[in-house]
C-alpha cells in the first residue's frame, strides 16, 4: 500500500518538477466527459481489490481501480447492490472513476445520488500528500465532507486511491409499468406520484411512452402496480440496463448529447426535437446542435444546469459558475493541487 | 476585539441594528454563554439578533473591516460547544429568521429561514401528506440552520439519511458577507458540490440565510416491534441478521439495561426492566410491504435468541414506546446530577468490543454509563452520569469520553456521528486524523474565510494543539505526527 503512494507521490514531484501534467485514468470509459483530458497517463487500472466488504454493516472498502463491474459482480453475489445505478459507458470502467465522475442511474431520485452513498474516500492530492477523508462507516461528522467534495469533481482535487460505499439490498422483485401519452401528462402524473409513497426506482418518457419501474417487496411491488394501473412492459431490467448505458437508439446520434437537470416539474425545454426525460423530469436529455450558451441560458431560466455530454465543444462543458462560485473554485482547486498538475482542464478551463 | 476598537465596532454595529438587536449588558449576554455542552461557558462582547438578511450581510462585512470573530447560533441545542461564544467576538443569534418562507407540495419542497424549528417543518407540511426525514432528538428546539452546521441526523437515518441527504439547496452568505448559493431545486448543480461542503462545516465556512428542504411522502403505515434480549452481544447479532435478510428498517435502536431502567423509571412505556438490551425496530411503506418487513423481522429476531418480541398495537402504543427512546437523555439526566453524551460512530460488529471496553473504562473511572446506539447505523450514544458538584469529577468525565472516542477510532470508527466536533472533541481530531490531513482542512477553510474569523478554534485543531494533545498523552509526542496514520478510517489490512 503504501509503495504504491509513495509512487504516486513521487510521480507527482516528477510532474511538478519537469513543469508537467497529469491525466487520471482507471478504465479509460469516461474520458469522452468533461474537458478534453491533457497531460502525461497515471494509470490506477492496477490499483485493485476490495480492502473489505461485510454485507451485514452495508458497507464495501474497495482500491479505486477495481472494475465497477467486478465490483457490482461482488456485490450482488450477497443479494446487494450500488443503489445509485452508476452508468459505466465501458466494461473497463472502475469504481475510481465512477466516483470521480459522479454519475447516477435512473434509481437517482429515489435512492439518491452517488455522493449520497460516498462514506470515505482516501486520495493522493496534487503536493503528493495521501490524505483520508470520512471513514467506513454511515454516521461521520468529523472534519469537512471532502469525502463527498471529491465526488463528482472529475479528480481535479486529487487522486482517489480507496473509496467505501454504502450498499444496499437488492430489492426483491421489480416491475415495469408502460404509459402512453404526451410529455406534459408524465410530468403532470410524476408530480402527483411523487407526492405519494409508492415503491419507484425510476421513470423515463420519450417517444410518447412514460416507464415507470417499481421495486421492493414483491407485495409493496403488486400493491403498487395495480394502483397505478398502466400496462407491464414486455422489457424488464435490460431496459433499465440499456437507458443507464445510453445504449437506446434515442442516444445513438451524431449530434452533441446534452444533459440538463432541472427542478422536476420545470416546464418543457424546447430547444430539441428529440429528448427523453428521466428522474421525474429532473434530467432530461437533448440531442441538439443549439449554441452552449443559449442552453445554459435555457436550463438557468427553469432554475437548472446544463451539461454537454458527448460531441461539441469540450470546453464548454459545464454551466459557468458567478463570480463568486468562480472564486471558490478556483480557490479549492489551488488548495488542493496548487500547482495545478491533476486532470486540468477537466471541470472548467483554468488560467 | 481590542478595547480602545469597540466604541466604533458598537457604534457603527447600532447603526445597522435597532438598539434592541445589540445586546451588551452582562445579563443579556448569560443565555448565549454556552449551548447544549453546558460545560463550555464563554460570554461573547455582543450579541446580535438581526432579522433581515442583509443586516446579516452589514454585520459579516462589519466584523470583516474590524477582525471580529464571529459565532453564529440557532436554539443552541448542539452538543460539541460549536456555539460556545468567543470571547473577543460576535455572537450571531439567526432564530429570528423563523419563517417557513415556501411550501411546494407539487415539487415536494419546503423553502425554509435558517431559525425554523425542525419539527415546525413536518407539522407544517403535514396536511399535505408531506414530512420533513432528519428527526434529532432535540427535534422539537433545534433550528434548521443549525441542522444543515451540523449535518444533523437522528433516529430515522439508516433509511432516509441525515440532512446532507435532505437539503436541496442554501443561500449562504461568506464572511465580508458575500452571497452564494448552494445546491439546486434540481438533482445537482455544476461544478463542486459546495452544498455538501457546507452541510457539517460547523458553521466555519458561511452563515446559512435560507434553505430549501427535500420532503417526503407520509410512508401509508409504519410499525414499531420491540425485542428483549439477555445479552447485548445477542441483541447486536440479531441487528446484523435483520440487515443480513435485506431489510432496511426505518429506526433500529438499541438501549442497554442501565438506559432501559432510566427510560422506564422516567417515561412508564413497558419496557422490560430486566433486559440485558432491547431492540426497537421501526420498518414503513405501503401496507403491504410492512406487514411482510414485520414477518420477516419478527422471524428473524426470534429465530436469534429474543426472548421477547412485542409489536406495538396501535399508533398510541408505537409513539409510546418510542417516547421511551427519545426521552432516554432527561430520563438519565434523572437520575444523575450531571450526564455527558459522548457521540461515536463504530462498525456494527465491533459493538460486544466496545461496550465491553466501555464497561470496563467506567469501572477503572469510577463513573456510571449508559447506553443508547442507533444500531442500525452504529451510532453509540454512551451516557456519562456525572456531579458537577464534585471537584474535578467534570474532568475526568471528559477524559473517560476522549478514551470512549479513542477506542471508536481504534476499532475502524470516528469519533463523531452525528453532534459535530466543536469544542469538545478538538482534541480528539488529532486522533483521527494526520497532520497533512488536518492542514488540508485548514486550506479548504481558508478558500471561504480567509481570515478565519468565522468560528475560530472550533472543529478543526491547530498542529500545535496536537503536538501538546499528543505529548501530553504518551501518544509519542511529535515524532508520530508524520504522514504515516497510526490508525485509519480506511486502512488496508
Amino acid at each position: 500500500m503504501n509503495a504504491f503512494v509513495d509512487a504516486l507521490a513521487e510521480q507527482i514531484t516528477r510532474t511538478c518538477e519537469n513543469g508537467g501534467m497529469l491525466r487520471i485514468v482507471g478504465g479509460d470509459s469516461k474520458a469522452f466527459y468533461g474537458g478534453a483530458p491533457v497531460g502525461d497517463t497515471l494509470s490506477l487500472a492496477r490499483h485493485q481489490g476490495v480492502i473489505s466488504y461485510e454485507p451485514t454493516e452495508l458497507v464495501v472498502t474497495v482500491r479505486s481501480g477495481t472494475p465497477l463491474a467486478e465490483l457490482q459482480a461482488t456485490l450482488a453475489g450477497e443479494g446487494q447492490m450500488l443503489a445509485f445505478e452508476p452508468p459505466a459507458f465501458g466494461a473497463s470502467a472502475t469504481i475510481g472513476g465512477t466516483i470521480a465522475c459522479g454519475l447516477s442511474g435512473p434509481a437517482r431520485p429515489y435512492r439518491g445520488a452517488a455522493r449520497d452513498y460516498v462514506l470515505g474516500v482516501n486520495c493522493v492530492n496534487g503536493k503528493g500528500q495521501y490524505l483520508r477523508f470520512g471513514g467506513q462507516v454511515m454516521k461521520n461528522v468529523a472534519g469537512y465532507d471532502l469525502s463527498r467534495v471529491m465526488t463528482g469533481a472529475l479528480g481535479t482535487l486529487g487522486i482517489i486511491t480507496e473509496v467505501s460505499l454504502k450498499v444496499l439490498p437488492l430489492p426483491e422483485a421489480e416491475q415495469t409499468l408502460c404509459f402512453e401519452c404526451t410529455q406534459s401528462d408524465a410530468l403532470s402524473r410524476l408530480g402527483e406520484w411523487a407526492l405519494q409513497p409508492w415503491p419507484l426506482s425510476g421513470t423515463v418518457f420519450f417517444d410518447g411512452v412514460l416507464r415507470v419501474r417499481l421495486s421492493g417487496s414483491g407485495a409493496g411491488v403488486a400493491a403498487a402496480a395495480a394502483a397505478l394501473g398502466g400496462e407491464t412492459c414486455a422489457e424488464g431490467a435490460d431496459f433499465w440496463h440499456d437507458l443507464r448505458e445510453h445504449r437506446l437508439p434515442f442516444f445513438a446520434s451524431d449530434l452533441p448529447l446534452w444533459r440538463l437537470s432541472l427542478p422536476p416539474q420545470a416546464p418543457p425545454v424546447a430547444l430539441a426535437d428529440q429528448q427523453l426525460l428521466e428522474w421525474g423530469g429532473g434530467q432530461r436529455w437533448l440531442v441538439t446542435e443549439t449554441q452552449p450558451q443559449q442552453i445554459f441560458a435555457a436550463a438557468a431560466a427553469v432554475g437548472g444546469h446544463a451539461v454537454r455530454f458527448r460531441g461539441g465543444d469540450r470546453a464548454n462543458s459545464f454551466q459557468p459558475l458567478d463570480a463568486v462560485g468562480q472564486r471558490l473554485h478556483t480557490g479549492l482547486k489551488a488548495a488542493f493541487d496548487p500547482v495545478g498538475i491533476l486532470n486540468r482542464d477537466r471541470l472548467y478551463p483554468e488560467a | 476585539m481590542k478595547r480602545e476598537n469597540s466604541d466604533s465596532f458598537l457604534h457603527e454595529l447600532r447603526q445597522i441594528l435597532p438598539a434592541k438587536a445589540v445586546l451588551t449588558a452582562e445579563e443579556e449576554l448569560r443565555p448565549y454563554e454556552c449551548d447544549g455542552l453546558s460545560g463550555y461557558r464563554e460570554l461573547p462582547r455582543v450579541v446580535a439578533l438581526p432579522d433581515e438578511v442583509a443586516q446579516v450581510q452589514a454585520i459579516l462585512a462589519l466584523c470583516q473591516r474590524h477582525r471580529v470573530p464571529v459565532v453564529a447560533r440557532g436554539a443552541g441545542t448542539g452538543l460539541s460547544g460549536g456555539a460556545t461564544p468567543h470571547s473577543e467576538g460576535l455572537l450571531l443569534s439567526m432564530t429570528r429568521f423563523n419563517r417557513i418562507l415556501a411550501v411546494d407540495p407539487v415539487s415536494c419542497t419546503a423553502r425554509v429561514q435558517p431559525g425554523v424549528r425542525n419539527l415546525a417543518v413536518s407539522e407544517a407540511v403535514a396536511a399535505y401528506g408531506l414530512y420533513y426525514a432528519p428527526d434529532p432528538s432535540s427535534e422539537i428546539a433545534c433550528t434548521i440552520g443549525g441542522n444543515v452546521a451540523e449535518n444533523a441526523g437522528g433516529v430515522h437515518c439508516l433509511k432516509y439519511g441525515l440532512t446532507v441527504h435532505n437539503v436541496l439547496a442554501a443561500e449562504v452568505l461568506l464572511m465580508g458577507g458575500e452571497s452564494i448559493r448552494v445546491g439546486s431545486e434540481g438533482f445537482d448543480a455544476p461544478g463542486y458540490d459546495l452544498l455538501a461542503a457546507i452541510t457539517g462545516s460547523e458553521g466555519m465556512l458561511g452563515v446559512v440565510t435560507e434553505v430549501t428542504l427535500r420532503l417526503l411522502p407520509q410512508p401509508e403505515g409504519a410499525k414499531l416491534l420491540l425485542a428483549a434480549f439477555d445479552t447485548i452481544e445477542t441483541a447486536a447479532d440479531a441487528v446484523a441478521q435483520v440487515i443480513a435478510a435485506g431489510v432496511i428498517p426505518a429506526g433500529l435502536e438499541m438501549m442497554d439495561n442501565p438506559a432501559i431502567r432510566a427510560a422506564e423509571d422516567f417515561a412508564q412505556v413497558g419496557y422490560p426492566r430486566e433486559a440485558a438490551a432491547i431492540l426497537l425496530c421501526e420498518v414503513d411503506g405501503t401496507s403491504a410491504e410492512v406487514e411482510q418487513q414485520l414477518e420477516t423481522v419478527a422471524a428473524v429476531l426470534r429465530e436469534r435468541g429474543a426472548d421477547e418480541i412485542r409489536v406495538a398495537r396501535d399508533e398510541t402504543e408505537r409513539l409510546r414506546f418510542w417516547s421511551g427512546r427519545k426521552n432516554a437523555f432527561p430520563a438519565v439526566g434523572r437520575i444523575s446530577p450531571d450526564y455527558y453524551c459522548i457521540d461515536g460512530t463504530i462498525p456494527r460488529k465491533q459493538i460486544g468490543k466496545v461496550l465491553k471496553g466501555i464497561a470496563s473504562l467506567s469501572e477503572q473511572y469510577g463513573l456510571r454509563v449508559a447506553n443508547v446506539f442507533h444500531a442500525g447505523d452504529g451510532n453509540l450514544h454512551p451516557l456519562i452520569l456525572y456531579d458537577a458538584g464534585n471537584p474535578g469529577e467534570f474532568e475526568r468525565t471528559e477524559q473517560l469520553g476522549g478514551e470512549i472516542l479513542a477506542l471508536c477510532v481504534e476499532v475502524g470508527g470516528t469519533i463523531t456521528g452525528e453532534h459535530g466536533v466543536g469544542l469538545e472533541k478538538i482534541n480528539q481530531m488529532c486522533v483521527q486524523f494526520n497532520e497533512a490531513e488536518l492542514a488540508q482542512f485548514h486550506a479548504f477553510k481558508s478558500v471561504f474565510d480567509p481570515a478565519g474569523l468565522l468560528n475560530p478554534g472550533k472543529a478543526v485543531p491547530t498542529p500545535a494543539r496536537c503536538a501538546e494533545f499528543k505529548a501530553l498523552h504518551g501518544r509519542g509526542g511529535e515524532s508520530t505526527l508524520s504522514d504515516t496514520p497510526v490508525s485509519g478510517p480506511i486502512s488496508e489490512p
